[in-house]
Formats: C-alpha cells, sequence, structure tokens
C-alpha cells in the first residue's frame, strides 16, 4: 500500500490521472450543457429528456461514480500534498522575491482548486442534489424539469456573476494543470512537450469560456 | 557605491538567528558580491566581531558552493548566475540588499549563511553512480555513444548542486537536482544497466530527506545556473513510473 501512497511522484499521479479525468469530464459535461442555447422550446424538452437519459445509463452511472471518486482523491491528494510542501520549507524568508520566476498561477493552484471546490459544493447543491433528492415538476414529456430550474436559477445577476468568476479560477487551474499532469506523467520529449502546451490552452480557455458563455447567454437571453 | 545589508546571523545550528543590519561605503561595482562579502568581513574583523560564515570554493561558477538568496532571489537577481559570478554592478549606489540563507527543512543552517547540504550527498549515494571495478581507465571508443546523446547526457551532468532548484521552489523540491542525475545515467550505456533500480532509490532517499513534491512551476530552471531543463524532471518521472510498474 506504502508505495502508492506515500511516495511523493505517486501521489502526483494520482493528482494528475484524477484530474485528468475530471478534464474529460468537463468536455462531455459542457456539451451536454450546450443544448441549453438551442431556441426556448426544443431547449426545454431536449435538455430535460437528455437529463432524464443520463440519470438511466448504466454507462453513465459509472462515470458518475468515478467522478465522485475522482473529485474526492483530488482533493484528498491536494491537501496531502500541500501539508507535505509545507513541511519541507517551513521557515519562510525575510525578503522574498522568489515569484519573479514563475507565474503566480502555477504557485497557487491549491488556492485556484478551492475556489473550484466551493463552487462545486454550490453547483451540486442547486442541481445535482434538487434532481436526485427533490422534487422537481415534471415537463410535457413527463421529464423532471431541470431546464426551468436552471433558468431560474441563472437569472439571479450576483450567481452569474460568481459563476464566471469561477469559471476564470477553474480556467487558470486548467492552463496549469493540464500542462502538469503531462509533465508529472512523463511526457518529456520536447515536441509533445509543445503540443501539449497549445492544446492545453485551447482546451482550457475553451472549456471555460463555454461554461462561462452558458449562464451569461441565458440570463441575458431566456 | 554606498550599500546596506541585511544579513541573517546564527551563532550555530540550535540559535535561532535574526536579520542583523550592515553599512558597506566605498564598495567597488566591479566588485564581485562575495569580494563585497570580504570586504565587510575585514571590516567585522577589525572591530573585532565574528564574521559573516559563507559557502564559496571556485569562485569561478563550477564548484556550486555559494549559494545564498540575495534579495529574495536564489544566488541574486540574475536568472542562471551563481552568487560568486554576480557583480555588485547588479546594484545601485544607497541599494538594501538582504542576504538570507538557502531555506528548506532538508538543509539545515549552521552557520550565518552555510547550510547543510548533505542531503543531496545521500540522494546520490542512494544511486547516483554506476557499479563497475574500476582498473585502468578503458578505450574511450569501446562503447559507442552518439554525439547527440553524449550532448544531452553532458548537459544533465553539468548540475553543480548549489541547491539553488530547492531554494527557489515553492516546495523545497528537490526535483531538479535528482532527475538531472537520473538523466545523465540513464541515456549512457554504461547507467542504462541500473536505470530500475537507480531512480527507485534516488527517488525514495528524496523523498525521505524531506524534500516536496515537484508542481512544475518551472522556477527551478530559472534560476539554476546550469540551466537544467525541467524536461529532466519529466524524465525522472517516466523513468520512476516505468521502474514502478516493472519492478518484481
Ligand atoms: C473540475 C475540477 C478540477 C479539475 C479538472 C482539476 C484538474 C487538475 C489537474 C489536471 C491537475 C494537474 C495535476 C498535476 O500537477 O500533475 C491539478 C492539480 C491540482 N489540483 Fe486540481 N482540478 C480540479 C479541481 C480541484 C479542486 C477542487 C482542488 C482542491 C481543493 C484542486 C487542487 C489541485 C492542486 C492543489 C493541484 C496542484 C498539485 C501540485 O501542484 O502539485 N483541484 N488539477
Ligand atoms: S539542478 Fe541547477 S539549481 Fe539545482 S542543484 Fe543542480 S545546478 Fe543547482
Ligand atoms: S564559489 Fe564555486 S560556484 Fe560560486
Amino acid at each position: 500500500m506504502g508505495q502508492w501512497t506515500q511516495k511523493t511522484l505517486t501521489r502526483k499521479n494520482w493528482m494528475a490521472f484524477t484530474g485528468l479525468f475530471l478534464c474529460f469530464f468537463l468536455v462531455i459535461h459542457l456539451l451536454g450543457n450546450l443544448q441549453l442555447l438551442l431556441p426556448d422550446e426544443r431547449a426545454h424538452l431536449q435538455f430535460n429528456a437528455y437529463s432524464h437519459l443520463l440519470s438511466g445509463n448504466i454507462l453513465i452511472k459509472i462515470i458518475s461514480w468515478v467522478l465522485y471518486a475522482s473529485i474526492i482523491a483530488h482533493v484528498v491528494y491536494a491537501v496531502i500534498i500541500t501539508l507535505t510542501n509545507k513541511r519541507a520549507g517551513d521557515v519562510k524568508y525575510h525578503y522574498d522575491r522568489r515569484g519573479e520566476v514563475s507565474k503566480w498561477y502555477t504557485r497557487n493552484m491549491g488556492l485556484l482548486g478551492t475556489i473550484i471546490f466551493i463552487f462545486l459544493v454550490i453547483h451540486f447543491r442547486d442541481f445535482w442534489y434538487v434532481y436526485k433528492f427533490g422534487s422537481l415538476p415534471l415537463d410535457a414529456q413527463g421529464n423532471k424539469d431541470l431546464y426551468t430550474l436552471v433558468v431560474a436559477v441563472y437569472s439571479e445577476t450576483w450567481y452569474v456573476l460568481l459563476y464566471v468568476l469561477c469559471m476564470v479560477a477553474l480556467c487558470y487551474h486548467l492552463l496549469h494543470g493540464f500542462f502538469s499532469a503531462a509533465r508529472t506523467l512523463g511526457v518529456y520529449h520536447p515536441r509533445y512537450v509543445q503540443w501539449i502546451r497549445v492544446i492545453g490552452w485551447i482546451y482550457s480557455v475553451g472549456i471555460c469560456a463555454g461554461f462561462a458563455l452558458i449562464p451569461i447567454y441565458v440570463h441575458f437571453l431566456k | 557605491m554606498h550599500i546596506r545589508l541585511k544579513i541573517w546571523r546564527q551563532e550555530n545550528s540550535q540559535d535561532t538567528g535574526k536579520m542583523q543590519d550592515y553599512a558597506l561605503a566605498d564598495v567597488n561595482p566591479d566588485m564581485s558580491f562575495l569580494e563585497m562579502l570580504d570586504m565587510l568581513n575585514e571590516q567585522l574583523l577589525g572591530q573585532g566581531q565574528r564574521a559573516i560564515e559563507f559557502d564559496h570554493d571556485c569562485r569561478e561558477g563550477i564548484c556550486g558552493q555559494c549559494g545564498v538568496m540575495i534579495n529574495g532571489r536564489a544566488h541574486g537577481p540574475l536568472k542562471n548566475t551563481t552568487t560568486c559570478q554576480l557583480h555588485m554592478r547588479s546594484f545601485r549606489d544607497g541599494d538594501t540588499i538582504y542576504i538570507e540563507p538557502f531555506r528548506a527543512t532538508a538543509f539545515p543552517v549552521k552557520c550565518d549563511l552555510k547550510i547543510d547540504r548533505t542531503a543531496f550527498d545521500r540522494v546520490i549515494q542512494a544511486g547516483g553512480y554506476i557499479s563497475v571495478n574500476t582498473g585502468q581507465a578503458p578505450e574511450a571508443n569501446s562503447i559507442p555513444v552518439g554525439h547527440p546523446i553524449a550532448e544531452a547526457a553532458f548537459d544533465a551532468a553539468a548540475c553543480i548542486g548549489c541547491g539553488a532548484c530547492v531554494a527557489v521552489c515553492k516546495n523545497s523540491s528537490a526535483a531538479l537536482f535528482t532527475s538531472a542525475k537520473i538523466t545523465h545515467l540513464v541515456l549512457l550505456p554504461q547507467g542504462a544497466v541500473e536505470a530500475q533500480e537507480r531512480v527507485r532509490h534516488m527517488v525514495d532517499q528524496m523523498d525521505a530527506e524531506g524534500f516536496g513534491h515537484c508542481s512544475n512551476t518551472e522556477a527551478c530552471e530559472a534560476e539554476c545556473p546550469q540551466q537544467i531543463s525541467v524536461l529532466h524532471i519529466a524524465r525522472m518521472n517516466w523513468e520512476y513510473n516505468k521502474a514502478q510498474l516493472l519492478k518484481k
């Protein structure tokens, strides 16, 4: 057991695996949510039908269990890693300008992650919990009416602002995370390293812009 | 030049230590940073005070002894430069300069600016070598090594063990140092033989010494006087994962 949890490199592997799984999940999640941008009538029925389809599917069930496990493991390892790092350098410099030689978001993955975590708690409470355990009215096709809930929540200005801010935090987390995960897993060939930087950049901005667009669109146009 | 200094003073490893103020007049801008410290020490000795202890040896950027934190940066404000290769012309008249020892739990302060870097030695002892009976020097061409490989191995071997990578790292990680030696040896046929045990033992020792995790911030490469590439860290991760998977 020890070799899977004690070694610094192994812990980072788990961070990378779980982080990359979350990255993969975000793609599916975004593609599904983009249906909210369809014209009102279609978006309403199609989004609800899609949500219903997901909640019945065994494959999606498995993915969702891996998702919960990944979030928990990612956060647990983030805490363990952060604490170990604190112990490794417990004496501070009186004058510290080390920040000049690295990017701020690479040094603050824990802070960005904490923002994402708080967001996840709110997000799960508002949608996931209500859908699974709350009592939602049914739509014309007899599916739970998640769509109306989403539109109602996104009509709150403060909520949209908070959502967009969290997406900015996620964007910076991914900007470093995607590339860092590849390093952690051992991609050392200079050519692929360049590609990963570019792909990571496109991925991070694409995902976060996509997610941020939905509440803004719903807020102003629905 | 006239400069003010704030320097970490600590009697011994048990002492708590503190920052102390000094002033130095008539500093020549062409002096090296260490010569400036020599000048300060002469002044202190003249006044009957204890000299400031700092490590140094070659004073030409190749031994890796002279690591200190200068104005919050490892080896001072220039990138990829050792302290002995830093000159007073990089500062301005009237500047206040902070000088502190490299900090990491694995690098305890021994006295003033001197730290105990034997953790690095133990990481090397754990596997940073090849096991051969050294007899006479063998014929150099009996084991062919391609030029690009020889160059790459040499780039990795250039690490001088100064510890700047640890000092600048927010996690006090020794990944750059450890990975440089692992990559140096794995690239060469002589080193490839023991590659798997080496990477496991060296990484285990690095962990045992209490260095932190690598977050890939790349600050180490920016400060490393030998410009050791962070891709060596990725190579170490690759070799380590391979060794763990193939371990019997
Ligand atoms: C959708 C959510 C998230 C995604 C897609 C994600 C993705 C990633 C990825 C790919 C990495 C790189 C792993 C590596 O460096 O090898 C990473 C690192 C990290 N994540 Fe996340 N993460 C998410 C949420 C979180 C949360 C909620 C936290 C903490 C509460 C967190 C904390 C961290 C920390 C501290 C690191 C850096 C580890 C290090 O620098 O050594 N992340 N994340
Ligand atoms: S990798 Fe660079 S910074 Fe680190 S010990 Fe070697 S020479 Fe110094
Ligand atoms: S004294 Fe040898 S590298 Fe500076």
